[in-house]
């Protein structure tokens, strides 16, 4: 039998991996890709607290965040086709404007 | 061994190694193919977890939705062949350090609560429930989700239109 410790560990695991992904990436995108990652993984520990607490709490949290991460991913990627037409570049490490 | 025992290890590992490819392949495509494989190993999860509805929402939402609008804005920044499409990492060290620590901060946190000895609830199928609940008790968050989406859709227009 699979113990709610499992999913959250294997939770914890990605979002691990994808908080690397936001940390190491140049590319915009490929951070937008890690924050993704670190979303899904807060999902998996929200549906697995709903299931073995036997509530549907999580559950419909868990589909309002998904909601969510999806308007945000089409805002970020607008935004970021936005800066790429100003700027002719997505590495975050030259969109320095606001560095003082 | 049972079906819920494998499945769970299979799946894990999947959704741990198309993980790892996102964040490390240094073909931004490539990478979001790897997410794909990664958000539907998280549906299976939800699977796992008695949760048919989500499932669905995931495979609609994530590897249709979020996979396509990725791929479209790499298309438009970057072309899909040649050079540019590689991107570098930076910090390779110093990321890895921060995110074991932040693993091991959750991990330790873990061994130590009492929430192993919770057994599961029962496997019954919540999506008639999820529905009453939706207009029910979430009635209004509901409707505001739905006014954060259009305006998300307004300013995700107002941002990618070009100034004519």
């Amino acid at each position: 039998m699979i113990g709610l410790s499992s999913y959250l560990v294997l939770a914890a695991l990605v979002f691990s991996i994808g908080l690397f992904g936001v940390l190491t990436r140049r590319n915009a995108v490929g951070i937008l890709l890690g924050i993704e990652l670190m979303l899904n993984a807060v999902n998996i520990n929200l549906v697995a607290f709903a299931r073995y607490n036997g509530d549907l709490i999580g559950v419909i949290f868990t589909l309002f965040t998904i909601s969510i991460t999806v308007a945000e991913v089409a805002v970020g990627l607008a935004i970021v086709i936005a800066i790429f037409r100003v700027r002719r570049t997505v590495e975050a490490d030259r969109l320095d404007l606001l560095r003082g | 061994m049972t079906v819920e025992t494998v499945g769970f290890w299979v799946v894990a590992a999947v959704l741990l190694a198309s993980s790892l490819a996102v964040v490390l392949t240094p073909n931004l495509f490539h990478a979001v193919l790897f997410l794909a494989a990664a958000l539907v190993a998280t549906g299976a999860i939800f699977l796992l977890l008695a949760q048919p509805f989500l499932f669905a929402v995931q495979l609609l939402l994530y590897a249709g939705g979020v996979v396509t609008i990725v791929v479209f804005a790499i298309m438009l920044t970057e072309r899909l062949v040649g050079q540019r499409i590689r991107q570098t990492s930076r910090h390779l060290v110093n990321g890895a350090i921060v995110s074991a620590a932040v693993f091991a901060g959750i991990a330790g946190f873990l061994l130590r609560s009492p929430l192993a000895t919770l057994p599961p609830g029962p496997a019954t199928d919540a999506t008639i429930a999820i529905g009453r609940a939706l207009v029910g008790p979430f009635a209004v968050t509901l409707e505001l989700l739905g006014v954060l989406l259009v305006t998300a859709l307004l300013g995700a227009l107002h941002f990618a239109r070009g100034e004519e």
